[in-house]
C-alpha cells in the first residue's frame, strides 16, 4: 500500500513493519497471557511484504469482490496478522487493546465472520489451501482476475488433505493461486525433519504440477522480487514459495527453540524482548 | 418378520442412474399390497441445473460420484460451475466452502459415510462455523448400501450432523420432497447437510412441496397414537398407519425432515395422543428419537408412552436392503407390529 517508487524506501519501510508485527504480537500476548510467538515471527516479513507491497486489497471495502485473497492456513499466526490489518485500517487499532479478552472480536484463530480483512476463518490445519483451490476456482469462474494466496505451515504438511487439495489446484490449472510455505523448520513437538519429515518440498509439490522456487524468508528483497516475477494466471499453474524462514526469528531465546511454540513473556523478560526487537532487529535480520 | 418380494431384491445401488436422464415416474414397481410406486433416480442434478439456469451462484460439487448421484446431469448443462475432485471428499467440501466465500452457493455431493462422516470437521469448521451457504449432500444415507456393508453405511451421520452448531439438518423422504428442499434451500442461512436414501424412493408426495426448514409436515392426522418419522422411513410409516386405518385405529403420521432444528411444536402435537413411536434408519443414538425425546420430557410430556424404531448399537450384518429394513422392523410390516403393540400396551 505504498506509493513511493525508492526500493530503499519501500524495504525501510518494510523492515520497520515487520518489526511491528513482532513487537505487536508480544504486546498482544501479553494481554492474553500466552501466545504464538515463534510462529509470527517467521511470518514477520511475509507478511510485511504482502500486505504493504504485493496484495492487491481496499481497506476501506473488505468484502471488495475483486481482491486479492489471503488464506493464513496456519491460522495460529493471526497474532501477526491482526495488527497489519488494524494499520491499514480495516479496524481500529484500539480494538486489539482486550485481544482474546471475554467478547473480543480477536482469538488466537481468526473469524472471518468477526473480524474485517480476514478472508477465511482458520485454525483447523491442513485446511487452508482446500479453502485457497475454492475461492481460485470461484474467482476463475467468475471471470476475476484476482489471485488466492494461501500461506502454509511446514508442519501442516503433514496433514493429507493439503495433498488432496495440491492434486486438485493442478488438475485445475490454478494459475491464480500462489502458496508461500512458511518453512521455518519447526512444527510443535520438534524439528519437522524429526517429527514428520516434509521435504523435499519443491520437488513434491513440482510432481503436483505446481511451479516451485525456494527463498530466503526473511530477505524482503528477495521476497518482493519474487512476487513480482510470478507469472500471470494464465500460465495455468499454481505457484509455490517456499519461504525458508527461522521459527522465532528476531529474538534470540526463541529462534528454534522447542520451548516457545506457545509462551509468555512476563516482567523483566517482557522488556528485554521488546527492548532486543526495538533496537535494530529490522537491520539486522533482513540482509 | 416380513419378507415380501422385495426382501430379496438384489438392490443394486447404482441401478437406474447409470444411464441417462430419468423422470419421476417411469419405473413403477408394487408391492402387491401397498401400491408402492417406486421413484428410481436422483433427481439431484436435474433439479440444481434447473435452479442454476436462473441462478448464477449455484455451483456443485462431487467426489467421483457424478454418476451414482445424478450430478452429471447437472454437469452436463452447467459445465463451468461443475467440479468433480476424485475421492478426496475432505477437499471436496473444503473447496465448496472456499467458494461459498466467494459468493457461490454450493451443493457438495457423496455417499452420506463419507460427506457426514470422513468430512465431520470440515463440515463443521469450514462450513458451519463461518455460517457459509454449503449445502453437504450424504446420499445413499442409513444402511441403503445393503450388502456392501458398514464403510458404506452411514447411520451415525444424523447423530454427528445434529451437535454440530447451526448446521440445519434435512432428510428428503422421495424425488419431490428432495425437488423441494433444494428450492427452498438456495436462500437458506447458513451451512446445511441434507441426507437422501439411494434413490429409489417410493412416493411421497405427489408434487413438489413447498417445504419450510423446521417446520414438520403431519402427512396423516390420527388420535390413537402418532409417528415422527424422517427420510426413508416416512413412507413405511404412512403404510402401517394406513393399514391400522383399516382396522379403525387412526394414527397421526409427521414428516419430521428437518431433524435440527426440531418442530417442537409439532413433537408437542403428536404427545397430544398420549402415545409417540419415532422410526428412524440411523442408530439409535442422538438421532431423531433422542431427539424427540428430549423435546417431549422439556416439553412436559414425560407422561406419553414413546417406542423408537431404529437400528440397534450394533453393526449391521450383511443383506440386501429391503432385508436389513424387515429385519430391523423398518419396513411396513415391522412398524405396524410397532404400533399395535404400542397401542394395546395400556
Amino acid at each position: 500500500m505504498t506509493t513511493t517508487t525508492n526500493r530503499g524506501a519501500l524495504l525501510e519501510q518494510l523492515r520497520d513493519r515487520a518489526r511491528f508485527v513482532r513487537t505487536e504480537t508480544v504486546r498482544l500476548s501479553r494481554i492474553a497471557g500466552a501466545g504464538h510467538y515463534a510462529s509470527s515471527f517467521s511470518a514477520a516479513e511475509l507478511l510485511a511484504a504482502l500486505y504493504y507491497a504485493e496484495l492487491r486489497i481496499r481497506p476501506d471495502e473488505p468484502d471488495w469482490p475483486d481482491r486479492d485473497r489471503f488464506v493464513l492456513s496456519k491460522g495460529h499466526a493471526a497474532i501477526g496478522l491482526y495488527p497489519v490489518l488494524a494499520d491499514l485500517g480495516y479496524f481500529d487499532p484500539a480494538d486489539l487493546d482486550d485481544y482474546t479478552r471475554l467478547g473480543s472480536r480477536f482469538g488466537d484463530h481468526p473469524d472471518m465472520r468477526k473480524i474485517a480483512g480476514v478472508d477465511f476463518s482458520s485454525g483447523s490445519l491442513g485446511h487452508g489451501l482446500s479453502i485457497a483451490v475454492g475461492i481460485a476456482l470461484a474467482g476463475r469462474v467468475r471471470g476475476s482476475d484476482h489471485r488466492t494466496w494461501c500461506m502454509l505451515g511446514d508442519g501442516e504438511l503433514a496433514e493429507g488433505q493439503i495433498w488432496e487439495a495440491a492434486m486438485a489446484a493442478g488438475h485445475y490449472h490454478l494459475g491464480n493461486l500462489v502458496v508461500i510455505v512458511d518453512r521455518n523448520q519447526m512444527c510443535i513437538d520438534g524439528f519437522t525433519d524429526d517429527v514428520m519429515a516434509v521435504e523435499p518440498l519443491d520437488a513434491r509439490f513440482a510432481d503436483f504440477g505446481w511451479r516451485a522456487q525456494r527463498i530466503d524468508g526473511h530477505d524482503l528483497d528477495t521476497i518482493l522480487n519474487t512476487f513480482s516475477d510470478l507469472p500471470r494466471a494464465e500460465t495455468g499453474q499454481p505457484q509455490v514459495i517456499i519461504a525458508d524462514t527461522i521459527k522465532g526469528r528476531g529474538v534470540a531465546r526463541m529462534e528454534l527453540s522447542l520451548d516457545w511454540h506457545v509462551g509468555n513473556l512476563v516482567g523483566d523478560d517482557y522488556d528485554d524482548v521488546m527492548s532486543e526487537l526495538e533496537s535494530g532487529l529490522g537491520r539486522e535480520v533482513v540482509r | 418378520m416380513s419378507s415380501g418380494p422385495d426382501v430379496q431384491d438384489t438392490s443394486e445401488v447404482f441401478r437406474g442412474t447409470a444411464t441417462g436422464r430419468t423422470s419421476l415416474r417411469d419405473q413403477r414397481s408394487t408391492d402387491g399390497s401397498d401400491q408402492q410406486r417406486a421413484i428410481p433416480a436422483f433427481v439431484l442434478g436435474e433439479e440444481l441445473a434447473d435452479l442454476a439456469d436462473h441462478d448464477d451462484r449455484i455451483a456443485v460439487l462431487t467426489a467421483d460420484l457424478a454418476k451414482a448421484n445424478r450430478t452429471n446431469d447437472f454437469a452436463a448443462r452447467h459445465p463451468n460451475r461443475f467440479f468433480n475432485l476424485g475421492i478426496a471428499e475432505k477437499n471436496m467440501i473444503t473447496v465448496a466452502a472456499g467458494m461459498a466465500a466467494s459468493g457461490f452457493v454450493t451443493y457438495a455431493a457423496t455417499f452420506a459415510s463419507f460427506s457426514a462422516l470422513l468430512g465431520c470437521e470440515q463440515i463443521r469448521t469450514d462450513c458451519a462455523y463461518p455460517r457459509l451457504p454449503v449445502r453437504v449432500i450424504g446420499h445413499h444415507a442409513g444402511m441403503s448400501m445393503g450388502f456392501y456393508g458398514t464403510s458404506h453405511h452411514a447411520l451415525e451421520d444424523l447423530g454427528i450432523m445434529r451437535t454440530i452448531a447451526e448446521l440445519t439438518v434435512v432428510c428428503a423422504a422421495d424425488a419431490n420432497h428432495l425437488r423441494g428442499i433444494l428450492r427452498a434451500s438456495v436462500d437458506h442461512p447458513g451451512a446445511m447437510y441434507i441426507r437422501l436414501g439411494r434413490g429409489r424412493d417410493p412416493e411421497v408426495y405427489a408434487d413438489v412441496p413447498d417445504v419450510q426448514f423446521g417446520k414438520a409436515v403431519r402427512l396423516r392426522d390420527g388420535g390413537d397414537a402418532a409417528i415422527i418419522t424422517t427420510g426413508s422411513e416416512v413412507y413405511p410409516s404412512l403404510q402401517a398407519a394406513n393399514r391400522l386405518a383399516g382396522e379403525g385405529v387412526e394414527v397421526a403420521v409427521y414428516d419430521m425432515h428437518t431433524v435440527k432444528p426440531l418442530d417442537v411444536d409439532s413433537v408437542a402435537a403428536a404427545a397430544a395422543t398420549g402415545r409417540v413411536l419415532t422410526v428412524e434408519e440411523h442408530n439409535r443414538t442422538n438421532g431423531l428419537g433422542t431427539a424427540t425425546a428430549e423435546a417431549l420430557l422439556e416439553g412436559g410430556f414425560a407422561g406419553v408412552r414413546l417406542r423408537r424404531l431404529d437400528v440397534p448399537d450394533e453393526y449391521v450384518p450383511i443383506g440386501p436392503p429391503a432385508a436389513l429394513y424387515a429385519h430391523y422392523h423398518l419396513d411396513a410390516d415391522g412398524i405396524t407390529a410397532e404400533l399395535r403393540s404400542l397401542i394395546n400396551d395400556a
